[in-house]
C-alpha cells in the first residue's frame, strides 16, 4: 500500500531545501538514484538506513563536497538562485563556508586537530571575510559558548581533546556564522552514551532556540526520533519511504522499514 | 505487516462526527482498534483508506492525506495528544519539558516556565522536582508531567489515550478539571478511558468499537 499524501494547504512558506532527482554513481556502483528531498524552514529531517544506503553520501552533495552526475538542489535564500550544482569551486565554497554548517562524525575531517580550538572556529568566520581579531576571537567564544564547549580550554588543540568535546568545536565552527542550514552526519556515533546524551540535548537546545534547519544522518534511531520531525528511510541509494518520525516508528509502510525499526532493541 | 506476509485490519468504515467542545467516548474490547483510531487520527497511523476532515483555524483539512508539514503545524497549535507515557529526554527538567508547548507557540522563557510551574503544581508535582530530570521520576511523577505538558496549551482537538491510568486520586481529579475547563472553552476530545467513570460527567457522545456491536453515528452538523 503506497499512501499519496496532498500537497501542504496549510503551511504557506516556500521550503528551504529542495532536492530533485539526485543521481550519483562511483564506477559501477549506483551510490544515489533518484533522490529527493524537500525541507522546510526550521524543520529537522532525519535520513535513516544502513551502511553504504547513500545516506551520506546524499549529505555531501548537500554540503556541495561531492557533485552528482545529474540533479539539482536549490536553497530559498535572497542573494543564491538556481541549480546549487552548477556553481563554480569558488562560488560553491563560499556559499557552503557562509550559509552551511557540517558536522561529520570523525572530527579529523572537520577540524584543524592541531591548532587550536578557538582557532577553527575562527577560521571559518576568516573565510567569510572578518580580519578583526578581536571581533574573530568573541564570535568564536560566543559559538563554543552555545555549544556547551568549556571556555577554558578554548585554546587547546582538538587533539587533546575528548571524542565529546571535539564534536563540540565542531558544532561551534558549523553554527559560527548562524548558517541556513545545518548538516550532521552520525554526530553522536563512537560517542559514549552519556557524552551523547550531551551533545543531543545541545543540538536540541539549538534547534529550538534558533529554530536553526537541520538534516541529520544517523544509523542511530534514537537519535533521529529525538531529533527529527520528518525522516527518510534510505536503501541502496533509494529513497523508500519517507513520513512523520513517529509514523515511520510507528506504522512502518516499506518492507525495509518495518524490519529496521523493529530491529532495534 | 511483511514479515508475516499478510495485512491485519484493525477496523474498517468507522464513520463519526465531533463539534467543537463535544466529548466522545471510544468503547471497546482490547484489540477493537480504539487506540489505533486515536492514533490514525493524529497521523501516527496513515488511514488505508477514508477522510478525516479537520476544521482547522485556517480551513478544512483532510488528515487522512494532508501533507506531513502541514500535520506538523496542526500538532503545534491545534491538535494534541495525550498517553500515559512521558517521553522524557535526558537532561532536561521538568520544567523545562513541560514549557516546550509555549515555547514553541513563541511564549517568552520566563513567562512560560513560571506557566509550566502552575501546571506542574496543580496535577500534583513537588516543587523540589520541578528542576530535576524527570528521567529519574516513578511512573506516577512522569505521567503528572506529561499530562502537564500534553494540557498547558489549549488546543481545537485533543486526543486521550487512557491518560487516567497510574495516576493518583488529586491528580486524577485534577485532570478532570482540567479537561471540564478545557471543553468549556471549546476543545472537542476524543478519549479512552479504563474506567470512563472518571470522566462520567464529561461524555456527550459514545462509539463501541467491538466488531459486530457498532453502533454507526452520522450526523449531518460540521465537524470539529
Amino acid at each position: 500500500m503506497t499512501v499519496t499524501l496532498d500537497a501542504p494547504q496549510l503551511v504557506k512558506t516556500r521550503p528551504l531545501l529542495v532536492a530533485r532527482n539526485v543521481s550519483k554513481s562511483y564506477g559501477s556502483v549506483q551510490a544515489l538514484i533518484e533522490v529527493s528531498a524537500t525541507v522546510y524552514p526550521g524543520e529537522v529531517l532525519g535520513i535513516v538506513g544502513e551502511s553504504g544506503s547513500g545516506k551520506s553520501t546524499f549529505l555531501r552533495c548537500l554540503n556541495l563536497e561531492e557533485i552528482p552526475d545529474t540533479g539539482s538542489y536549490t536553497l530559498d535564500l535572497t542573494d543564491v538562485e538556481g541549480n546549487l550544482f552548477d556553481l563554480d569551486r569558488y562560488a560553491r565554497r563560499m556559499l557552503c563556508a557562509t550559509r552551511i554548517g557540517i558536522v561529520y562524525q570523525n572530527p579529523h575531517v572537520g577540524l584543524l586537530m592541531k591548532h587550536s580550538s578557538s582557532g577553527n572556529v575562527a577560521e571559518r568566520l576568516l573565510v567569510a571575510g572578518e580580519r578583526r581579531f578581536a571581533v574573530l576571537r568573541e564570535k568564536a567564544r560566543d559559538a563554543l559558548d552555545a555549544s556547551e564547549f568549556p571556555l577554558d580550554r578554548m585554546d587547546a588543540p582538538p587533539i587533546e581533546l575528548s571524542g565529546g568535546m571535539q564534536q563540540r568545536v565542531q558544532l561551534a565552527k558549523a553554527i559560527a556564522l548562524e548558517p541556513a542550514l545545518l548538516l550532521l552526519d552520525e554526530p553522536t556515533t563512537g560517542l559514549d552514551v552519556s557524552v551523547q546524551a550531551l551533545v543531543l540535548d545541545t543540538l536540541k537546545r539549538l534547534q529550538q532556540e534558533r529554530r536553526i534547519t537541520m538534516v541529520i544522518v544517523s544509523h542511530d534511531l534514537g537519535v533521529i526520533r529525538t531529533l527529527a520531525d520528518r525522516v527518510m528511510v534510505m536503501r541502496r541509494g533509494q529513497v523508500v519511504e519517507a513520513g512523520l518520525a513517529d509514523q515511520i516508528f510507528q506504522d512502518p509502510q516499506h518492507a525495509y522499514t518495518q524490519q529496521l525499526v523493529h530491529a532495534k532493541l | 505487516m511483511h514479515h508475516l506476509d499478510r495485512k491485519m485490519g484493525a477496523f474498517e468504515d468507522i464513520s463519526l462526527t465531533l463539534n467543537a467542545g463535544q466529548f466522545l467516548l471510544l468503547k471497546g474490547r482490547n484489540g477493537a482498534g480504539k487506540s489505533t483510531l486515536l492514533r490514525t487520527l493524529y497521523r501516527s497511523y496513515l488511514a488505508g483508506s477514508g477522510q478525516i476532515l479537520f476544521h482547522s483555524s485556517h480551513g478544512v483539512i483532510d488528515l487522512a492525506r494532508a501533507a506531513d508539514v502541514d500535520v506538523t503545524l496542526l500538532r503545534q497549535t491545534e491538535i494534541g495528544f495525550v498517553t500515559q507515557f512521558l517521553t522524557a529526554r535526558p537532561r532536561v527538567s521538568a520544567e523545562a519539558l513541560v514549557a516546550e508547548p509555549l515555547r514553541r507557540a513563541g511564549r517568552p522563557f520566563a513567562e512560560a516556565i513560571e506557566e509550566a510551574r502552575h501546571w506542574l503544581e496543580t496535577f500534583g508535582v513537588k516543587p523540589d522536582l520541578w528542576a530535576a530530570y524527570p528521567t529519574t521520576f516513578s511512573g506516577g511523577e512522569q505521567q503528572k508531567v506529561n499530562l502537564a505538558r500534553a494540557l498547558i496549551l489549549p488546543q481545537r482537538l485533543l486526543l486521550l489515550d487512557e491518560p487516567t491510568a497510574s495516576l493518583d486520586v488529586n491528580a486524577r481529579a485534577a485532570l478532570v478539571k482540567r479537561l471540564a475547563d478545557l471543553k468549556s472553552g471549546g476543545t472537542a476530545m476524543i478519549g479512552v478511558f479504563h474506567h470512563p467513570g472518571d470522566v462520567a460527567d464529561l461524555i456527550d457522545t459514545e462509539i463501541d468499537l467491538t466488531p459486530d456491536n457498532q453502533a454507526q453515528e452520522d450526523r449531518e452538523d460540521v465537524a470539529v
